[in-house]
């Protein structure tokens, strides 16, 4: 019998709020977090895309000066989640087992702001001028080891990258390694901070971002007909992840079971997602089976859902195939509508969003849906938050490269 | 343009305090780099990189480990500028 995982502490700083209470209080009553960018460099490159979702609260606003120095700032919104959900967790007042306790932490893209930084320093001042630090802090597993230092976490420090199902794919590996008997607990969740006119420049090239300058709010609507493209989003989402049993000995408050996990790949298109969306529902199934789970308990779905024109509809059909027609009866929410796309972190904030969704019985609002696309058959939550019954949520993260990535949680 | 003692001495501790979040005041003559201020290998070079930036002097690799104090830095720094 597999151990039962649970999740005792959550923790998020996200363009919608800089911890977890806010980011779910916005995202419950219908908050956007997109505003158009103030860097220079926005003019400079006359970049065709001039706003993104930051965060709702600078890192330097809650770090020290040397925390914001030394870490790239995906690794400081790591912290900044990070430190929310240890104490949430109660782990702050706790005596565990430190060897037993491990990181699954995941990045997108990684230190990309500090390693174009460092190319700026190199290309202006000269060798010498790159600091020491720079290699530590751009590698994709920054955020993972600075968490494993962070919190004396000595089980196993890892660092999924799937792009935009890397926050997803870190509870997976969380699980697992909670139900292999690697650790009691394990930090699991994703981090991003990849807005740069690079990015910018690369995903507007790929026309696959919004072009809405004039209304940066209105710029990521999922499902709506007037979609045009996903908003950058940044920030970061850390939920702990524990064994039941350890859990319970500790007396700590129990959110949700995480349930069941999946993970596959497409092998359709480096970017594309799959048109009837089967490497999705293949997914879907496996998540049910590991879950234990039927389509009749699912209640609640929050969804990819990133607003691009052709990546929205594959995964409504998968939805359909894999939970036919009760589809009819579940709540389904597109939190990036008020987030933006937080990329490697926005599995995990979304699975905040879902946890928090069963607790309080309700289903968070999509914004911007004026006129839902036919091709989506699904009961999309506007307007006010939808109440919802114990049961099953369900989390989806897809990201380029094929990744599919699907967490289910479970009433507790 | 050389900067005194105790300009060379404040613009040191704002660096070590960037990086290590030591309070500036605990950044005196007389304290050791390692022992006083437990700064490791990588924050030292980090400090040496941005203290020849600020005060636009060369500090050669070799060099470093005979900056044991803050004041052999300071002298150190002094002596180049002039």
């Amino acid at each position: 019998m597999a151990k039962t995982v649970v999740i005792t502490g959550l923790g998020a700083t996200t363009p919608i709020g800089g911890d977890v209470p806010t980011s779910w209080a916005n995202a419950l009553v219908g908050t956007s977090g997109a505003r158009s960018l103030t860097e220079d460099w926005v003019q400079k490159w006359d970049l065709p895309v001039t706003f993104a979702a930051r965060t709702a609260v600078p890192a330097a606003d809650v770090l020290s000066r040397s925390e914001i120095k030394r870490n790239d700032p995906s690794a400081q919104f790591a912290l900044v989640a990070s430190r929310e959900a240890w104490k949430d967790a109660g782990l702050d007042q706790a005596e565990i087992d430190h060897d037993r306790l491990g990181v699954s932490y995941a990045t997108g893209i990684g230190g990309v702001n500090t390693l174009l930084d460092a190319w700026d320093v190199l290309r202006e001042k000269g060798p010498r001028r790159v600091l020491p630090m720079t290699v530590p802090m751009l590698m994709p597993n920054a955020s993972a080891g600075v968490l494993s230092l962070e919190f004396k976490a000595r089980a196993a420090a890892r660092t999924p990258v799937s792009a935009c199902a890397s926050g997803t794919e870190a509870l997976a590996i969380g699980q697992e390694m909670i139900r292999s008997g690697q650790a009691d607990v394990v930090i699991a969740g994703g981090c991003e901070a990849a807005i740069h006119p690079i990015t910018i420049a690369s995903f507007a090239s790929m026309q696959a971002l919004s072009r809405r300058n004039d209304d940066p709010a209105s710029a990521s609507r999922p499902y709506d007909l007037d979609r045009d493209g996903f908003v950058m989003g940044e920030g970061a989402g850390t939920l702990i992840l524990e064994s039941e049993e350890h859990a319970k000995a500790r007396g700590a408050r129990i959110y949700a079971e995480l349930a069941g996990t999946a993970i596959t790949s497409d092998a359709f298109h480096i970017t594309a997602p799959d048109a009837e969306g089967l490497g999705a529902t293949r997914a879907l199934r496996a998540t049910m089976v590991d879950g234990g789970f039927t389509a009749e308990d699912v209640v609640h779905v929050n969804a990819h859902a990133t607003s691009t024109p052709v990546g929205d509809i594959p995964e409504s059909v998968a939805l359909r195939i894999a939970f036919g027609d009760h589809m009819d009866n579940v709540a389904v929410s597109a939190t990036k509508s008020q987030t933006g796309h937080l990329l490697g972190g926005a599995g995990a904030v979304e699975a905040v969003f879902s946890v928090l969704a069963l607790v309080d019985h309700k289903a968070p609002v999509t914004i911007n849906l004026d006129r839902q696309d036919p091709a989506v058959n699904l009961d999309v939550v506007t307007g006010t938050p939808r109440v919802i019954k114990d049961g099953v949520a369900v989390s989806n993260s897809f990201g380029f490269g094929g990744h599919n990535a699907v967490a289910a949680f479970r009433t507790y | 343009m050389a900067s005194t003692n105790e300009e060379i001495l404040a613009g040191l501790a704002e660096i070590v305090n960037e990086e290590t979040d030591l309070p500036v005041e605990d950044v005196q003559m007389d304290k050791s780099f390692t022992e006083d201020l437990d700064i490791d290998s990588i924050s030292m070079m980090t400090i040496v990189v941005e203290a020849e930036g600020k005060f636009d002097v060369k500090i050669p690799d070799e060099e470093v480990k005979n900056l044991k104090t803050v004041g052999d830095a300071v002298t150190f720094i002094a002596k180049a500028q002039a």
